[in-house]
C-alpha cells in the first residue's frame, strides 16, 4: 500500500510549506492586540472568509471519509452536501448571522452569555474547549498514522513536525493566518484532486460508463440497478438503498438536526464569518462558501463511487488494503486512487493537498480553542478585563498566544492517547456530535422567542446532551462489536446501520432539548429586559436599512442563486 | 493586510511552472504516464496551475492600482 514519491513530489510539498509559513511570518506584524490575533480584527473580505468557512470543514478526515463513503454508499453520500449542508448554510446566512455578528459577541459561548446567562456560557465554553483539543488530537493522530503507513515516515517525527508547522503559523499570525492558509488550502485541494477525477472518470468511460459498471454490482447486492448512482430515488425504504436510512431520517436527521446543529452553532465554522469586515459581508460568508460546497461531491465522492466500480473489476488492479479490524479500509480509498492514477508531479500535488487539509483542520481547531479559552474562560473566570483597554488588548494577546502553544501540546498529548486507544476516540467523536443538536435548539429558540430564559437554556443544553448519551447507551447498530458503538447500558433497540443510530441520537437530543427549554421558559421568569436583548432576538431588533447594491450582491439574492443550483443538482442526480 | 491573492498567485505560478517543465522533459517517457492512461497529466495540470496563478496575480495587481 506504500506510495512512492519522487524528489519532485517532495519539492512541491516543501514549496507549499514555505508559503504556509511565509503567510504567518508576513502577518505577524499586524498582531498588535488580542482583537487582531483572535478575531482577525474583523477585517476579512466576504470571499476570503467564505472560502475559509468551507475549507475549515474540508479537513482531511472529511475528504478521506467522504471518498470512503462514496465507495460504500454511492451517490447517496451527496446527501451530506446537498440536503445535509446547503439548507443550513442558507439559514445561517439569512436568519442567524445578523444576530451573531450584530451582537458583537466574539464567540458562540459569548453569544450565549449575552442572550442567556453566565452558566450557559460556562457549560458550552468548557465542552467546546475540551472537544476542539481532542478533535485536533484525533486529526493529528490520523495524519501521522497515514504518513507512517503510506509514505513510510516515522510516526513521532511526522506528528511533531506537522504540529510545529501549525504552531508556527498560528502563533505568528493568529486567526488571520489560519484563515489565509485555509484559502490557500482550498485551492490546493481543488487543483490537487482535479487530475484524479478527470483520469478516473475517463478510465471508467465517463458517467454513462460508470453507471453501466455499477448496475451489476448493485443488483448482486439486492438493490435496484441504479442504487449507487441515484440519491432520492430509492430512499423510500431503509432496505432499498445502500445507505440504510429512509427519506425521513435523511430529511429530518441529516438535513435538519445534524446539519443545522453543525453549520449554525459550531464555533469552529462560524468563527470564520465572525471575522468578516461588516454585517453584510458576514451574512454573505456562508453563501459564498455554499457555492463551492455544492460541487465538492464531484471532487471527493465521485472518485469513491468510481473506486467501487474499479474494485469489482479485476482487470483494474485496484484493491483497498484491509483495515486493522478486518474488512477493507475505506478511509484509504482516496490515497489508493491517487496511487493508481497519478504519476510523479501531480502525485506530489495530491499528497500535498491531503497534508494541507490535515494541517488547516488542526489550525482551525487551535484558533477556535484559543479564542474560547482567552475570552470565555480566562477573561471570564480568571482575570477579567480592567478599564485600560490598551493594556488589556496586549495582555490577552499574550494569553491567546500562550493558549496556542498549550492547545497544540494538549493536541499532541491526545494524539498519543488516540494511538493507544483508537476505539475510545471513535466514541469521543460520537459524543461530540451530541453537543451540537441541543445547542442549535437553544440558540434557535433564544434568537426567535424573546421569552426564552437562561435557566431554560441551561437545562435544555444539559438535558439534550445527557439524553443523547443515554440513547447511545441503550441502542446498538447491527453487528457492532465494541461497546463504543453503543449498548453500554443495555440494548433496548437495534438499528440496521450505525448511521441510522447517529441520526436518531441527534433527533432525540434535539426534541428533548427543545421541549424542555420551552416548558422551563414558561415556568421561569425572564430576567433580561427588552433593552438588553436588543440585537440578540429577532422581534427586538430593528430592521436594517436597505442597501443600495445590485440584487446578486445582497445576501437574499445570493441565497436564491445557491438554493436554485442546489435544487437543480438534486434533480439531476435524483 | 497583505492581499491573499499574491501568495496564492505566486505559489501556483511557481508550482505550475515546475510541473509543466517536468511534463515537457518527460514528454517521450511513456512509462511514467502509463498510470495516467497515456495522458501527460503533468503538462496539462502545470499549465492549468500556471494560468490560475497568473490570473490571481493579475487581479491582485489590478486592485492595487
Amino acid at each position: 500500500m506504500k506510495v512512492d514519491l519522487g524528489l519532485l513530489d517532495y519539492l512541491i510539498m516543501i514549496i507549499y510549506f514555505v508559503f504556509v509559513l511565509g503567510i504567518g511570518w508576513v502577518l505577524r506584524r499586524h498582531m498588535k492586540n488580542a482583537n487582531a490575533f483572535l478575531e482577525a480584527g474583523r477585517s476579512m473580505p466576504a470571499w476570503v472568509a467564505g472560502l475559509a468557512f468551507i475549507s475549515t470543514n474540508l479537513g482531511a478526515l472529511e475528504v478521506m471519509g467522504m471518498t470512503g463513503s462514496g465507495m460504500k454508499y454511492g451517490m447517496l453520500t451527496t446527501h451530506f452536501y446537498w440536503i445535509g449542508a446547503i439548507p443550513a448554510m442558507i439559514f445561517l446566512a439569512l436568519f442567524m448571522m445578523p444576530f451573531y455578528y450584530g451582537s458583537k459577541a466574539r464567540s458562540v459561548p459569548e453569544f450565549l452569555k449575552l442572550r442567556f446567562d453566565e452558566k450557559t456560557r460556562g457549560l458550552n465554553a468548557i465542552l467546546f474547549a475540551v472537544m476542539t483539543i481532542l478533535a485536533s488530537g484525533i486529526s493529528m493522530y490520523a495524519l501521522a498514522l497515514l504518513m507512517e503507513n503510506v509514505l513510510g515516515w516515522d510516526f513521532n517525527l511526522s506528528l511533531w513536525i506537522s504540529a510545529l508547522i501549525v504552531l508556527c503559523y498560528t502563533y505568528l499570525g493568529g486567526l488571520s493566518s489560519a484563515i489565509y492558509n485555509e484559502v490557500l488550502q482550498f485551492f490546493i485541494i481543488v487543483i490537487g484532486l482535479l487530475p484524479l477525477v478527470f483520469l478516473a472518470l475517463k478510465d471508467v468511460g465517463g458517467w454513462i460508463g460508470l453507471k453501466a459498471q455499477l448496475a451489476p454490482i448493485a443488483t448482486a447486492k439486492g438493490y435496484a440497478a441504479d442504487a449507487f448512482t441515484t440519491t432520492w430515488k430509492h430512499a423510500g425504504a431503509a432496505t432499498s438503498n445502500p445507505l440504510g436510512v429512509e427519506w425521513f431520517g435523511i430529511l429530518f436527521g441529516l438535513g435538519f438536526v445534524l446539519s443545522f446543529g453543525y453549520w449554525c452553532t459550531n464555533f469552529l465554522i462560524v468563527q470564520r464569518a465572525f471575522a468578516a469586515e461588516s454585517k453584510s459581508a458576514a451574512r454573505k460568508v456562508p453563501l459564498i462558501g455554499a457555492l463551492p460546497k455544492m460541487f465538492i461531491p464531484f471532487l471527493i465522492i465521485v472518485p469513491g463511487v468510481i473506486a467501487l466500480a474499479l474494485s469489482n473489476n479485476p482487470g483494474s488492479g485496484f484493491i483497498l488494503p484491509d483495515s486493522p479490524g478486518g474488512g477493507p479500509d475505506y478511509n484509504l480509498t482516496i490515497i489508493m486512487l491517487l496511487k493508481q492514477y497519478l504519476p510523479t508531479g501531480v502525485l506530489g500535488l495530491g499528497i500535498t493537498a491531503l497534508l494541507a487539509s490535515f494541517m488547516s483542520g488542526m489550525a482551525g481547531n487551535v484558533s477556535a480553542f484559543n479564542t474560547v479559552w482567552t475570552y470565555d474562560i480566562y477573561q471570564s473566570y480568571i482575570r477579567p478585563g480592567t478599564n485600560n483597554e490598551e493594556a488589556d488588548g496586549k495582555h490577552y494577546l499574550k494569553v491567546g498566544r500562550l493558549a496556542t502553544i498549550f492547545g497544540i501540546l494538549l493536541s499532541i498529548a491526545s494524539a498519543y492517547i488516540a494511538s493507544k486507544f483508537g476505539n475510545i476516540m471513535d466514541f469521543l467523536q460520537t459524543i461530540f456530535s451530541m453537543i451540537n443538536a441541543p445547542l442549535f435548539a437553544v440558540i434557535f429558540l433564544g434568537m426567535f422567542w424573546k421569552r426564552t430564559t437562561g435557566h431554560a437554556a441551561f437545562t435544555g443544553l444539559l438535558a439534550g446532551f445527557l439524553v443523547a448519551l443515554l440513547h447511545h447507551g441503550l441502542t446498538i447498530p447491527q453487528g457492532a462489536e465494541t461497546v463504543f458503538k453503543g449498548g453500554w447500558l443495555g440494548i433496548a433497540h437495534t438499528y440496521p446501520v450505525e448511521m441510522a443510530q447517529n441520526f436518531w441520537t441527534a433527533i432525540i437530543a434535539f426534541t428533548t432539548s427543545t421541549t424542555l427549554t420551552v416548558v422551563i421558559t414558561l415556568l421561569t421568569r425572564q430576567k433580561k429586559s427588552d433593552e438588553e436583548l436588543r440585537g440578540l432576538v429577532y422581534s427586538l431588533t430593528p430592521r436594517t436599512l436597505k442597501e443600495d447594491v445590485p440584487w446578486y450582491e445582497k445576501p437574499v439574492g445570493l441565497a436564491i442563486v445557491v438554493g436554485v443550483i442546489c435544487v437543480v443538482l438534486s434533480i439531476l442526480f435524483w | 493586510m497583505v492581499d491573499i491573492r499574491i501568495p496564492i498567485g505566486l505559489m501556483f505560478s511557481i508550482l505550475g511552472l515546475i510541473i509543466s517543465v517536468y511534463g515537457l522533459i518527460t514528454m517521450s517517457d511513456s512509462e511514467i504516464y502509463r498510470k495516467s492512461l497515456g495522458i501527460n497529466i503533468n503538462i496539462l495540470m502545470g499549465v492549468v496551475m500556471l494560468v490560475f496563478g497568473l490570473v490571481m496575480l493579475y487581479f491582485a495587481r489590478r486592485k492595487k492600482k
